[in-house]
């Protein structure tokens, strides 16, 4: 393991291997850095910024930069923090966020997120925009009030499901995910609700019909334990699986 | 029926006979779509599904596409798309009064279609015509120098259907203004001087055969005399790129060279969007040889056998003329196969055109649009040097820089260098606008004050200049001392002068406006940040701002600083920062308190409430503010 070349997050040595970025690297030997848009299982693309961290002395997204030998990575530091709370407020004040009233809440990667990062107030005026539903599928509701535009969905459906059934549409705020029909309707695509497409929805925009509240609130993911705790058990450890 | 588009059974013959001609090449979606909305006026949903299906993409992914570009409509926009500059300058030239004039006479609310479906009226980014605004695009092409009576015989020819084809010619002039010339805009060369002067460079040790002519192409840098002779020219210049970040030209190109790759790309950086420059314009208007000149120049030095010039969609109608000249240059043998008789030496340029997008000035983002993608600059390292258009060594040059590198192929490195500061070599080309007698463009050598810049074009009691755009700086009189140079204040170009009646609050609040409207949308801070800056700065507009707004604008310039993954959103605070500081009486007598107040008048709100009850007493009205 000492032979590995290593970076210092946060003043303590993180090894890893070819091709690793920052927050594989992290995330493996058992290191939380916060984020939202990253998952172990698809191609990173930093779109979120919760991720951001300086990297000699540069802020970067932890989860596209590559690990570099000897680099010194600051993740956890007041400002950082500040920094993630403050993008956490922005990604509530851009859709329409009602936990209380939101079947994914307990379950919620932006709620808990939120929480674990400690976001006390809105912080920003709410935009409150016009974001139909579609329930046009018999088993799968989509409820673009809550997407924060993280493209988990584009990059399951396309990397895992070898399908097409998302898409990105528009520009700035008007930005958007759209659906693979002409109808613009998800029925007329061709998503099954077995797809890691829509399982893989971080907050309640994908949905299953039918098996909403089956888990009561205050039992669900992570009102057993925080984000960071979830997402250090989720993460691959290809390191330690080596050292065995 | 009248007005309407000209949807008929053909559209899909049309269509395929544009995707037919572009290759059926996914990457070329971007001009696909752009040959399919001039064919309709718009991109019908049923060209949509054609275009996917004639590609083999994703119907969504052609979507998503067409839906990220501000000048592909995907619902009819009018048989007339009318769309008013609306840089700071246009509407300080009348820009507004004039579509609010145009919206009264044809009936027509800004931003909608006629009920005829005859016309649409609206605004956009600054289309490149600052030193002749303002200006307005009709189904792309550029009307400039508005006039009350221009624009009430615009309004006549919409009302009668007159074709553009048969509109006064004299309509669409579009003048080059050259107000000073130094060596790039006097450089006095025939088409191929640059070409033969780099091949006579390396002569001297020119034994290759063509047999063995792809072997200084393809990174054998020991066996290529004359490119790496060219190649040394342009670094001893010490050129840098002229397109605002001046990154040393020399160094760029020796990278992509010793990339190992498929093939290299030389790519012209055409997408002049910066609110405020145009100098590109007259450059590919009036300087277009010595363009390709020093694109092949480029090709010759990196071993590169393709070009592109990027050509922002604004400048549309100059596509012609620059086809022409390739085809000239193609007859003429500057271009093809044995450039100038040398064998090996392959060189072809194809033009792409924009569509609408500031964003696709950033290097990443052309490539992607080139693509034929969303233009979203990419994640970097790596940079386009080594893995640029389809993911090959790729060198992305702005047009100025380009023609500079053709100069120094004929004249050398020490010429150049000698002219202009130590670390800024030779001239800049900068696009004057604004409160000035003589607006257009005026090379300098690096190094000139401000001061003698706004001698020079006539500026009346200037306040502030804005240099380089509004992701650059805005300085007040004050600094007019200063030099324009890497050393002092960089810039690329655009050099906008505002006089002592201007309000910098309200020229903030516009270039506000514009970087939220062509921000990318990617990534959290700049999606969210610039359009809460908007809501910020027009709640200082309409007089409800507190000191709230400051500490919040302050706030979201962080949180731009610290995360947005390019350069849009890192200068998106840049025009607020730099007017509170140097002008900060402009917005503190805007606010209503200098304490917090809520966003809305809560006595005012009560108006309604003492109206229905018919009373007005002083227990029917909250208490004022002490």
């Amino acid at each position: 393991m000492s032979e590995r070349p290593t970076f210092l997050l946060d003043g303590i040595e993180v090894p890893f291997g070819p091709g690793q970025t920052v927050m594989q690297a992290a995330l493996s030997a058992g290191r939380y850095i916060p984020h939202l848009c990253y998952h172990p299982e698809f191609k990173p693309h930093g779109s979120c910024k919760v991720c951001t961290a300086r990297i000699d002395g540069r802020l970067m997204a932890a989860c596209t930069t590559p690990a570099e030998s000897a680099t010194v990575v600051e993740s956890d530091t007041d400002d950082l923090n500040e920094l993630r709370r403050t993008l956490v407020q922005m990604l509530f004040a851009e859709g329409n966020h009602f936990c209380p009233s939101c079947e994914k809440s307990g379950n919620c990667g932006l709620q808990a997120l939120g929480y674990d990062l400690g976001v006390m107030t809105a912080g920003f005026r709410h935009l409150f925009p016009d974001r139909p539903v579609d329930a046009s599928h018999p088993e799968i509701l989509l409820d673009f009030n809550r997407c924060i535009l993280c493209e988990l969905c584009v990059r399951a459906a396309r990397e895992v499901d070898g399908k097409h059934v998302f898409s990105l549409a528009g520009r700035g705020l008007d930005k958007h995910l759209i659906v693979n029909a002409e109808s613009g309707r998800l029925v007329d695509t061709d998503v099954a609700v077995t797809d890691k497409a829509v399982e893989v929805c971080p907050v309640g925009v994908i949905l299953r019909k039918r098996v909403g509240f089956a888990v009561p609130i205050g039992e669900r993911r992570y009102d057993r334990s925080p984000i960071s705790a979830q997402a250090l058990e989720d993460a691959p450890r290809p390191l330690e699986r080596h050292h065995d | 029926m009248d007005g309407l588009p000209d949807i008929t059974a053909d559209l899909d013959p049309r269509v395929r006979a544009i995707v037919s001609r572009w290759g059926h090449e996914p990457t070329r979606l971007v001009q696909i779509l752009r040959e399919v909305h001039e064919a309709f006026g718009f991109v019908p949903p049923r060209a949509v599904s054609l275009i996917a299906r004639s590609l083999r993409v994703p119907y969504s992914r052609v979507r998503g596409v067409a839906s990220f570009y501000s000048f592909f409509a995907l619902e009819p926009c009018g048989r007339y798309r009318v769309l008013f500059s609306d840089n700071v300058t246009d509407r300080m030239a009348g820009s507004e009064k004039f579509l609010d004039a145009m919206c009264h006479r044809l009936w027509v609310e800004p931003g909608k279609v006629s009920e005829d479906g005859l016309v649409s009226v609206g605004r956009t980014s600054c289309t490149g015509l600052c030193d002749q605004g303002p200006a307005l695009l009709v189904n792309g092409r550029a009307v400039p120098a508005l006039t009350d009576e221009r624009v009430g015989r615009i309004c006549e020819l919409i009302l009668s259907c007159t074709p553009l084809e048969a509109w006064p010619e004299e309509f669409f002039a579009v003048r080059d203004n050259v107000r000073r010339a130094d060596i790039l805009l006097g450089h006095g060369l025939a088409p191929g001087d640059p070409i033969r002067a780099a091949l006579q460079r390396g002569a001297r040790g020119w034994s290759e055969h063509a047999a063995n002519a792809r072997s200084w192409r393809e990174s054998f840098v020991g066996a290529a005399e004359g490119p790496v002779a060219t190649l040394e020219e342009v670094k001893r210049s010490n050129l840098r790129g002229r397109g605002g970040a001046g990154f040393t030209t020399g160094i760029k190109w020796e990278a992509c060279r010793r990339a190992t790759g498929l093939a290299r790309y030389v790519v012209c950086n055409a997408d002049e969007g910066e609110p405020g420059t145009f100098k590109d314009r007259v450059l590919l208007s009036r300087y277009a040889d010595l363009l390709f000149d020093g694109m092949t120049v480029a090709a010759y030095a990196i071993g590169a056998s393709h070009g592109f010039v990027y050509l922002r969609g604004e400048y549309r109608y100059l596509l012609d003329a620059l086809e022409a000249t390739l085809e000239r240059r193609r007859a003429a043998k500057l271009l093809g196969h044995g450039i100038c008789g040398q064998p090996g030496l392959d060189f072809d340029i194809q033009v792409h055109v924009g569509a609408g997008s500031y964003v696709c000035g950033e290097e990443s983002a052309l490539i992607e649009s080139l693509e034929g993608k969303r233009g979203v600059p990419r994640n970097r390292p790596p940079y386009p040097v080594t893995h640029g258009y389809l993911q090959q060594p790729t060198i992305v040059n702005n047009v100025e820089t380009l023609c500079a590198a053709a100069l120094i192929a004929v004249h050398g490195g020490e010429w150049y260098r000698a002219l202009g500061t130590l670390k800024s070599s030779g001239t800049k080309i900068l696009s004057v606008a604004g409160d000035v007698a003589q607006p257009g463009v005026y090379e300098y050598p690096f190094g000139v004050t401000v001061r003698q810049v706004l001698e020079d074009c006539g500026a009346r009691n200037p306040q502030a200049v804005q240099v380089s755009g509004p992701s650059g700086v805005c300085i007040d009189a004050t600094e007019f001392d200063r030099r324009l140079a890497f050393e002092d204040l960089p810039t690329a170009g655009a050099f906008t002068v505002f006089d002592s009646s201007r309000d910098m609050f309200e020229v903030a609040r516009n270039y506000t406006h514009f970087f939220a409207h062509e921000s990318c949308g990617f990534c959290t801070p700049c999606r969210v940040g610039t359009s809460m800056l908007v809501a910020a700065m027009d709640k200082i507009h309409a007089g409800n701002g507190t000191q709230h707004e400051l500490r919040e604008i302050n706030r979201l310039n962080q949180v731009l600083l610290m995360s947005a993954h390019c350069g849009l959103g890192h200068t998106a605070c840049n025009p607020i920062l730099d007017t509170l500081k140097r002008f900060r009486p402009a917005y503190e007598r805007k606010l209503r308190s200098l304490d917090f107040t809520p966003a809305f008048d809560l006595d005012g709100a009560l108006a309604r409430a003492r109206q229905m009850t018919g009373r007005d007493d002083a227990a029917a009205h909250l208490e004022s503010q002490p």
